[in-house]
């Protein structure tokens, strides 16, 4: 037998009003999707949950829902195995399809929900362990410790968010629809996350993650990660980006997850571009992702070789969405 | 606390009381005598505890038994032929050499089954991409795409034979 799990509780609301009375009622309770997140970091010992809420049986929680002007809303319960062959994400909005299609294992996506993996908890080589292998090393600031052994010198934890999905709904525009104890609110998904890897999610308490909303979107997205084997891994880099037709040229957005603790929008390339993309342009991209992300040793691969990873693939998206652009004219 | 889960399992309906903290793959190892459900991992890594839930393969290391509530799963156990024999996956994984220390061969055997009742001839590309979250020390993974291939050529001629026959 596997060493048992803590023992806890397990509720399953089947009505958002249920939700609300047993968040209430257990404060301390975790929330649980498809627990391809959470059950690993619960096995190593590093959550505390003396209950969980199984959010699996939310009703209208896993659906896609077309809205006026072409928006579309995805309910945070969909599977990401079922966001992957999606038809109202094969068009513009592909990246996000992709996305879905590069998380983990095919075993890990029929589980996998949209929510679970905005919400997923950060990354790093000193948290990632066992617990003989964390208590041996010394434990770190995001849990039980007091120094991050990343960065020894630094105040915050640096272990990095390496949601694929964050990437290309950002880049995308994506909104969350958050419900919790004084009501529904509306949130752009850039702003659920902090800049701290012990602390991550700006979600109030007894807040949760009901939908992602997508406004309406006519250009062209993709999303590509870096990582060291073709499945299974987390990405070491990965981008997504998408290109709209603004009056006077295009905008080409850009979103890096993997790098921080919270995925980066790129700022300062949002001016009007001319297809196709001058040299000077595409420098101009790679040298605003260098400059933007700051990824830290807090995996096996070298926070350089992560950093030059996410430009080049900002650079080789920019390039191959301009071509198509450019092409479909 | 404790429930009482009910599910079908490999075809049987079953009714255990389990507690909420207890996962899947030792629901199916020590209650139900499933041991075809290997943990080679500390938990999601390695695709060697895939279980069939509701017909898509799942990791039962980091499932609950408790989600199961309801759902049809199905182990190798109920996937071999009537009586034990071997059912033509695992007859070819015997046979084109798909299986050497075997540990990771039911999970193996688990997501190639779900890809065959899905696509009858899938090209290697498919099988490939079915397989990618099941890893495995031994073979170096060719011979298993062979297998599958194998098994696949051969339940499609037998599906022919009986449309003809
Ligand atoms: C081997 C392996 C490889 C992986 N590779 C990748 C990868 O390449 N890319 C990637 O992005 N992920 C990867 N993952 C992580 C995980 O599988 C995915 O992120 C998945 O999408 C998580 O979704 P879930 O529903 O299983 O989340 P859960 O485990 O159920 O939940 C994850 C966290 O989010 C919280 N949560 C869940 N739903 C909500 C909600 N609606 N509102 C608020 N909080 C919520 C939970 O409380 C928990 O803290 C991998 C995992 C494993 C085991
Ligand atoms: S035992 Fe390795 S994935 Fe389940
Ligand atoms: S046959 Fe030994 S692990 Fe695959």
């Amino acid at each position: 037998m596997t060493e048992a799990l803590a023992d806890f509780t397990l509720h399953r609301p089947e009505s958002l009003e249920s939700l609300a009375i047993l968040r209430r009622a257990v404060p301390e309770a975790r929330l649980i999707a498809g627990g391809t997140d959470l059950l690993p970091n619960l096995r190593r010992g590093l959550v505390d949950a003396p209950a969980l809420i199984d959010l699996t049986a939310l009703p209208d929680f896993a659906e896609i829902e077309p809205l006026a002007q072409g928006a579309l809303r995805l309910g945070a319960g969909l599977r990401l195995a079922d966001l992957a062959r999606a038809p109202e994400l094969a068009g513009p909005r592909q990246a996000v399809a992709e996305a879905a299609r590069g998380v983990a294992g095919p075993a890990h996506r029929n589980a996998a929900t949209l929510g679970g993996n905005l919400c997923q908890d950060t990354r790093c080589l000193y948290y990632n362990q066992s617990d003989w292998w964390r208590a041996a090393n010394g434990y770190c600031l995001k849990y039980r410790g007091d120094t991050c052994h990343v960065a020894p010198q630094g105040k915050r934890c640096r272990a990095a968010f390496a949601s694929d999905l964050a990437a290309p709904l950002i880049a995308l525009g994506a909104e969350v629809a958050l419900a919790g104890p004084v009501g529904e609110r509306r949130l752009p998904l850039a702003d659920l996350y902090r800049d701290d890897g012990a602390d991550h999610l700006a979600l109030a308490p007894g807040e949760v993650l009901i939908a992602v909303h997508l406004p309406p979107f006519a250009g062209l997205s993709a999303y590509e990660k870096a990582r060291q084997r073709r499945a299974i891994d987390f990405p070491i880099a990965g981008v997504g980006a998408a290109l709209a037709r603004v009056t006077g040229g295009w905008r080409l957005s850009l979103a890096v997850t993997g790098t921080d603790s919270r995925p980066v929008a790129i700022a300062g390339i949002d001016d009007a571009l001319d297809l196709p993309l001058s040299d000077d342009m595409l420098a101009r991209i790679d040298k605003a992702v260098q400059k933007q992300v700051t990824p830290m040793r807090s995996t096996m691969i070298s926070s350089h070789y992560r950093r030059l990873a996410a430009s080049a693939l900002a650079r080789r998206l920019a390039q191959r969405l301009a071509e198509q652009a450019r092409d479909a004219r | 606390m404790t429930r009482i889960l009910r599910l079908t399992l490999n075809g049987r309906a079953r009714a255990d009381a389990v507690a909420d903290n207890l996962l899947l793959i030792d629901y199916l190892r020590d209650a139900a005598r499933l041991t075809s459900v290997k943990q080679g991992c500390d938990g999601g890594e390695c695709g060697a505890c895939l279980v069939l839930v509701d017909g898509s393969p799942r990791p039962a290391c980091i499932t609950l038994a408790a989600q199961c509530e309801g759902a049809k799963v199905e182990t190798l156990e109920g996937l071999s032929g009537p009586g034990g024999a071997l059912s033509p996956l695992q007859r070819a994984f015997h046979e084109r050499l798909g299986a050497q220390c075997g540990f990771c061969t039911p999970g193996m055997v688990v997501s190639a089954t779900a890809l065959l009742r899905k696509t009858k001839r899938p090209d290697e590309g498919a099988i490939r991409a079915a397989l990618e979250g099941n890893l495995c020390r031994c073979t170096g993974y060719v011979k298993i795409i062979d297998a599958v291939q194998t098994a696949a050529a051969e339940m499609a001629a037998d599906q022919t034979a009986e449309a003809a026959g």
